[in-house]
């Protein structure tokens, strides 16, 4: 019995060590100026916990396999434990948490402590029952006012998120279903929800931040390749959850001008 | 047993009603808890079992529920996770064996307060209906997750579920609530004034240390969660906004205005993350229990396990904020509680660590509930170890309210948690029916549910780190999930089996409750107070005597000892402690 449980635990140990280590199932590639420090925060993360998962197992393994009871041959050791081993593994385990706590802590604080930078480019990215609507400013970098009342999710765009058409500022502003970003500038999002809690979710840029009713949630993040990356919602929202997706289009910096330059002719 | 009644509150009752439904004796209410847990273990597990399904076909016509809507899912969901967190986690561990077990292991004839204990059984039976309830009722059970979030769990034109289903689910919460606070006062009022002469607390069994911090952390946290859910109510009801600013569902605009849905998550998490330690710490008591009792060795660090208790319980209180780090709430908080959650991981790896340091150099024996135990200890390792990566806000961007999440969590608070109870279960049996399990039903049971759990839950970390979101009804949507179809469908076969496979330990549990061997009052030859006395143990515990304790509760293998264990009530000549 004791070299089944021996068997049994290594094995699933380093099976579970094997597809991380393969990267069998794995992150899609980093596409933000972030994801390296993140990814490397992990990559240390689950080196760290690697090593006492397996070492841990393999322990509990290899101990109730070596002490098992083989009747008068096994002599137990009378002890009621050890000080110096317990203040140890305490003091070892208390400064590889916390340190790992530390090593975090910076890459957190570049991204939500600062704001986004002056020249990065707005965009406002508003969740409701299941669709995600992002709003550009347009020349005069303002917003327009928005009102509940006109909310109209069956009309999209612009009358989904209640733009009122009214106000002068909102003329210029563009209303699409999906995002485009030019490459290798910063956006600065503003987060905002209708219904319930949405969740901004953009694995391909390690980036995700819930969109909160009545907050207006200012985020940060870097594209660094062009490309399509898929947006998902990552919070509970209702029935149509899993089909509340978008895209997410990286352009260089022209085409998205020209994008722009598009919706606003098609506007007036 | 002439003198039973001597030194007793309430005579031993007469009758089937007072012996078996409304009893006073802890013994019967434990009991009662446990095999309410098991009902409601297998409702949840069945619901699991059909969400599975539906993930890989999601066309299958299901039994009860036919071809499931994206909103029955959730409803499963839902109703999957409340049941198993509320009716299962924190009742057979603490209402079940804690009922039991804590009296006598303290040397009490019953708990303080028996009406007490009697009623907050039975609200807790009436809090169990209601929320079988919400299935029966006009849009069926709820589909906001067992978090709850608000608005969604607030407004009921926010979704199919979210009418009468998501009132009954409040109700019935609150009224858990009140039942766990009952249950609180009892647990902390009989360990601190019902001890045995000689029960210090430093003799106590490590399994009374969980079960009494469990009930203050229980005191502590269930009372915020009723509030919570009382003002849930109000705003659902009567219009109030504590929850829900101005919102639009579907274009239409709601009438309240104002509110926070950040106040229910720090309301919810502040009970629910100490919830976490109230499924885990009797777990880790019955864990330590065992190893030593199945190494003959006296625990590792009794004192250090004592503390590592106090100080998980403690902390607990402090790290709910580790549950938000994507809600919006302010990043430099974030800070904080991350601290706190790495902190609250020293005392978890000191238990760890005492474990492996109790079997090492014993003399284990492999009986089924050593088997659990060692199982136990595997399975909090893995779920535990994944804490640190959750632990760090940074991490949470691409981890948070993946299936990263989900596999964490249910390595430890589920599947350990529930190899405690598997553990407990297998230790307690001779005591509480008076006859054994049969082992090779157990083994067979333990392999598999072993090796299952393992199958299910390890790979869903992998499907966290492809950025697979939580509560996906279906995996079509997204083009990036469609490759992890093959690794989802590989879970719902090891969920099939490891399912199916828990039939065999309730065939066993009932077959061997009447026709498993006679037991012995002492067959794993334990020292603590529960057997010292008669199996099963008689209406106030101990035949009419009080124990006398002379020694801490592992002394296995103590040098110059006539046997190689001695009882907590054996003279004090017999050895040093």
């Amino acid at each position: 019995m004791g070299l089944a449980l021996l068997a049994v635990i290594w094995l699933i140990t380093f099976a579970s060590t094997y597809f991380f280590v393969a990267k069998t199932w794995w992150f899609p590639a980093g596409m933000s100026a972030a994801s390296a420090a993140i990814d490397h925060q992990f990559t240390f993360t689950f080196i760290t916990m690697g090593i006492v998962f397996v070492l841990a197992q393999c322990g509990l393994g290899l101990f109730v396999w070596k002490y098992r009871d083989q009747g008068a041959a096994s002599k137990v050791e009378y002890s009621h434990g050890n000080l110096k081993l317990e203040v140890l593994w305490t003091g070892l385990t208390a400064i590889l948490f916390i340190g790992l706590n530390l090593m975090g802590s910076p890459i957190w604080a570049a991204e939500r402590f600062e704001p986004a930078k002056p020249d990065a480019v707005p965009v406002e990215v508003t969740g409701m029952q299941f669709a995600w609507y992002f709003r550009y400013p347009g020349n005069d970098g303002k917003y327009g006012k928005t009102s509940p009342t006109l909310i109209d999710p069956s009309a999209g765009n612009e009358a989904a998120i209640g733009l009122d058409t009214d106000d002068p500022a909102s003329k210029d502003d563009v209303v699409a279903g999906t995002m485009y970003l030019p490459v290798n500038r910063e956006v600065d999002l503003t987060l905002r929800a209708d219904d319930v809690i949405h969740s901004f979710f953009v694995p391909s840029m390690r980036f995700k931040q819930d969109a909160v009713p009545g907050l207006a949630i200012h985020m940060h993040f870097t594209p660094i390749e062009t490309g399509d990356y898929e947006i998902a919602c990552a919070e509970l929202c209702g029935l149509g959850h899993y089909k509340m997706h978008g895209m997410l289009k990286v352009v260089s910096q022209a085409d998205f001008d020209k994008w722009i330059a598009d919706r606003e002719a098609a506007k007036q | 047993m002439a003198t039973t009644h001597t030194i007793h509150a309430h005579a031993a009752p007469q009758g089937f009603v007072r012996k078996y439904i409304f009893s006073l004796d802890h013994k019967v209410i434990g009991l009662q808890y446990y095999f309410l847990a098991l009902v409601a273990v297998f409702v949840g597990m069945f619901l699991s079992l059909l969400m599975r399904i539906h993930l890989i076909w999601p066309t299958a016509s299901l039994p009860l529920f036919g071809e499931l809507k994206p909103e029955t899912y959730l409803s499963l969901l839902t109703m999957h996770g409340t049941i198993m967190v509320f009716f299962v986690l924190t009742t057979a561990p603490q209402g079940g064996f804690g009922n039991y077990f804590l009296p006598i292991q303290i040397g009490a004839p019953d708990m303080a307060f028996p009406v007490l204990n009697m009623l907050s059984f039975w609200t807790t039976f009436v809090a169990f209906v209601v929320m079988i309830a919400a299935f029966f009722v006009t849009g069926g059970a709820p589909l906001h997750g067992w978090t709850g979030y608000a608005p969604l769990s607030a407004l009921p034109s926010a979704g199919p579920g979210e009418q009468l289903g998501a009132d009954l689910w409040i109700t019935s919460i609150a009224i858990f609530c009140l039942a766990s606070l009952m249950g609180a006062l009892n647990f902390i009022t009989t360990t601190l004034d019902l001890r045995a002469k000689g029960m210090t607390l430093m003799r106590m069994p490590l399994t009374v240390w969980a079960w009494f911090v469990t009930a203050i952390l229980g005191l502590l946290a269930f009372g915020v969660l009723l509030s919570a859910g009382i003002l849930l109510l109000l705003d659902r009801n009567l219009g109030t906004s504590f929850y829900v600013p101005l919102v639009v569902v579907n274009g239409q605009v709601m009438g309240h205005k104002g509110g926070s849905p950040l106040l229910w998550q720090h309301l919810f998490w502040f009970f629910g993350h100490p919830e976490v330690y109230i499924a885990i710490l009797p777990g880790m008591g019955v864990a330590s229990q065992l190893l030593s009792t199945f190494s003959r060795k006296p625990i590792f660090g009794y004192k250090a396990m004592v503390y590592a208790i106090m100080a998980i319980g403690l902390l607990g209180f402090m790290v709910w904020g580790h549950h938000m780090f994507m809600s919006g709430m302010s990043p430099w908080s974030a800070f904080s509680f991350s601290l706190m959650t790495m902190a609250i991981g020293v005392p978890s790896a000191i238990k760890t660590f005492n474990w492996l340091g109790t079997i090492y150099k014993g003399r284990v024996r492999f009986q089924s509930p050593m088997l659990y135990a060692i199982g136990f200890v595997s399975l909090f390792v893995s779920g535990g170890l994944s804490g640190p990566f959750l632990a760090q806000p940074v991490l949470d961007i691409p981890l948070h309210d993946t299936y990263f999440v989900v596999g964490h969590f249910h390595l430890i608070m589920g599947v350990a948690a529930i190899f405690g109870m598997f553990a407990g279960t297998a230790y307690w049996f001779p005591k509480m029916f008076g006859r054994m399990m049969n082992e090779t039903l157990t083994r067979i049971h333990f392999w598999i549910t072993f090796i299952g759990t393992y199958a299910i839950f390890m790979p869903m970390h992998y499907l966290g780190l492809a950025g697979h979101p939580r509560r996906y009804s279906q995996l079509t949507e997204l083009n990036y999930l469609k490759d992890l179809i093959p690794l989802q469908t590989f879970m719902t076969y090891a969920a099939f089996i490891t399912i199916g496979i828990q039939l065999v330990f309730v065939f066993n549990l009932f077959w061997s409750m009447f026709k498993g061997p006679k037991a012995s009052d002492n067959p794993w030859e334990s020292t603590t107070l529960e057997w010292t006395t008669a199996t099963p143990p008689p209406h106030d515990n101990f035949g009419g005597v009080t124990p006398v304790v002379n020694h801490g509760p592992y002394e296995y293998s103590v040098p110059g000892a006539p046997k190689d264990y001695i009882m907590q009530t054996d003279p004090a000549t017999a050895a040093a402690h």
